[in-house]
């Protein structure tokens, strides 16, 4: 590479699957999965005839998100039709908002090492999902199933305010807390509920124009948002040095392979021929409405983490980590409630804790251990019935099937001695093993403490404080 | 307004239609003439007139969100070209 530096510049469409319980259009359900095609009927199928009837909790949803991201909302809105021929789209048309969308003009801070932005949301618009294809190489076909289709999505479209993968992964964990907050999705990206596409450009640093931009599909988890940004960077900058020019063009991201492919360039884009959708009535959003959703809106992960910071006085790292996750918050709270120990709490769920939630595939998060059994944990810790390590061993003993940390504790024996004399008698066999060491610590050697105090705890198979044994082994040794 | 061949070409192959020689003559002089039909609109004086994005007085047409029973799928799939294991089969369609 030569010696200009490049800027990426990114801006962002993420589709959100909404968390109603039937359709955008119809009375199905939007449970993920299911048979092919038992999830459907005339109106998400496209017979002929039928009409749509907008689900109202739909436009609730995306009013709250409005709010939540202080984005302008509509007060008249409608829905248009965007017409291709696809197969994941029987009725040849999605219904969509193109002129007059639900919000416009929004904007989400996010901060991450070395930085802290504003990015801006374009706008925010509803529509119906298309349906899922299959390709079947045996007999090289196409199978469709229609369980997805009309599933109630918002599109979240943001500006090109981004100029790396760290800020757009920010950007795409704080805008996935705020949903799951709002309660408006579960934010699978497995499952395809949260969906990127990557709009990507780059520019000699310095030049105020933007570059020729591609954007890139099928893209579902976080991390290959990254493997895909870099790629695509790489792929822009090289073309040029090269003395070619990036083409306007839809790219097919492949993880596997680390590649992405193109799939339809400016020249063969499709005219969707867009026109107002006149199966349904224009969408009115009045100021009362839009309070009255105001008014029922949870406390935001912003709002939260300043709680965290000045009410736990837990850290800004600490906080941000905790209540960035939805679930891990709400499971912060819970075992706080009980032990009331917020820092110890935040030490646990930032630790093993975390680990063993992210070991699933993907960028799955699943708490397996109840909270009221970490509190038990915390509790035997804090009144002296087992000890730190101990405690750590019992946490990952019981974490996979939820069992009971205090019956754990009791049938394999674990509690602490708590009986002075059987530690004293303990202390006084040990001294008596080691004559050495006792004389190198009677002779200054403060060090080998550490070694006596280890082996009274092996003695004691580490069912012993070890500050009680430190403090015994001391007086022993006056 | 002139509607030229490649017009036509282009409109019939977004509608994915396959037109003869004759069909697109005719079509074409349909067209022109719907075209000159609205261009009647535009003689009319709309100054101050709000424009309309949907022809009734009706706003806020919504629906509970609440599950009923889907379709059986042996209906669903009635009309399907092909079936194989619950799923519409249709021709290789890769994007």
């Amino acid at each position: 590479m030569s010696e200009i530096k490049y800027e990426t510049v990114i801006g962002l469409e993420v589709h959100t699957e909404l968390a109603t319980a039937s359709k955008i259009f119809c009375s199905c359900t939007t449970e993920f999965g299911g048979e092919p095609n038992t999830h459907c009927c005339p109106i998400c199928t496209g017979m002929p005839g039928v009409l749509p009837v907008l689900n109202q909790k739909v436009v609730e949803f995306g009013i709250a998100v409005g709010l939540a991201t202080d984005s302008e909302i509509t007060p008249y809105g409608k829905f248009d039709r965007k017409n291709y021929f696809y197969p994941d789209l029987p009725k040849a048309f999605q219904i969509s908002q193109l002129y007059l969308p639900i919000c416009r003009n929004g904007v989400v801070a996010i901060e991450g090492e070395g930085f802290q932005k504003n990015i801006r949301i374009h706008e925010i618009h509803m529509e119906e999902d298309a349906g899922k294809l299959i390709h079947d190489p045996i007999f090289d076909t196409t199978h469709a199933d229609y369980n997805r289709c009309g599933v109630p999505l918002l599109e979240i479209v943001s500006e090109p305010d981004f100029r790396s993968a760290e800020e757009v992964i920010a950007y795409l964990e704080t805008l996935k807390a705020i949903l799951q907050y709002l309660g408006v999705s579960d934010c699978k990206m497995q499952e395809g509920s949260l969906r990127a596409d990557v709009n990507l450009s780059v520019r000699p640093l310095g030049q105020a124009e933007f570059g020729t931009r591609t954007e890139m599909k099928n893209i579902n988890s976080f991390r290959s948002i990254a493997r895909a940004i870099a790629a695509e960077r790489k792929r822009q900058i090289e073309l040029i040095e090269d003395g070619g020019k990036v083409i306007q063009q839809t790219r097919r991201w492949d993880d596997a392979k680390g590649v992405s492919y193109a799939m339809r360039s400016k020249e063969d884009a499709q005219d969707y021929r867009y026109f107002p959708e006149p199966d349904l009535s224009p969408v009115v959003i009045s100021e009362e409405w839009q309070e009255e959703i105001r008014k029922g809106l949870p406390m935001l992960p912003k709002e939260r983490k300043a709680k965290y910071m000045e009410g736990y006085g837990l850290s800004p790292y600490d906080a941000g980590i905790i209540t960035g996750i939805k679930a891990l918050a709400d499971y912060f709270d819970e075992v706080n409630a009980i032990v009331g120990q917020p820092q110890e709490v935040a030490n646990w769920l930032l630790g093993d804790f975390m680990r063993l939630a992210k070991a699933g595939e993907g960028d799955t998060f699943e708490i397996l251990l109840s909270p009221a059994k970490l509190a038990d944990i915390i509790l035997m810790v804090k009144t002296n019935v087992i000890n730190r390590n101990t405690a750590k061993e019992v946490f990952a003993a019981v974490w996979q099937e939820d069992l009971d940390p205090k019956q754990y504790v009791e049938e394999h024996d674990l509690a602490m001695v708590g009986d002075g004399d059987l530690i004293k008698d303990t202390v006084a066999k040990v001294l008596a093993a080691n004559p050495k060491t006792v004389a190198e610590f009677k002779a200054g050697k403060e060090k080998v403490l550490g070694f006596l105090v280890g082996q009274c705890m092996k003695e004691l198979k580490g069912k012993a404080d070890p500050g009680t044994v430190n403090t015994l082994l001391r007086e022993a040794l006056k | 307004m002139i509607i030229t061949d490649e017009i036509i070409d282009y409109v019939s192959s977004l509608a994915r239609l396959d037109l003869s020689v004759e069909e697109k003559t005719k079509i074409k002089g349909e067209i022109e003439k719907i075209i000159d039909y609205m261009d009647v609109l535009n003689t009319l004086n709309t100054t101050g007139v709000e424009p309309m994005s949907h022809v009734l007085p009706v706003t806020n047409v919504f629906r509970e969100d609440i599950v009923a029973a889907s379709v059986p799928r042996e209906e669903i799939l009635a009309n399907a070209p092909e079936v194989d294991h619950g799923a519409f089969r249709v021709p290789k369609t890769v994007e």
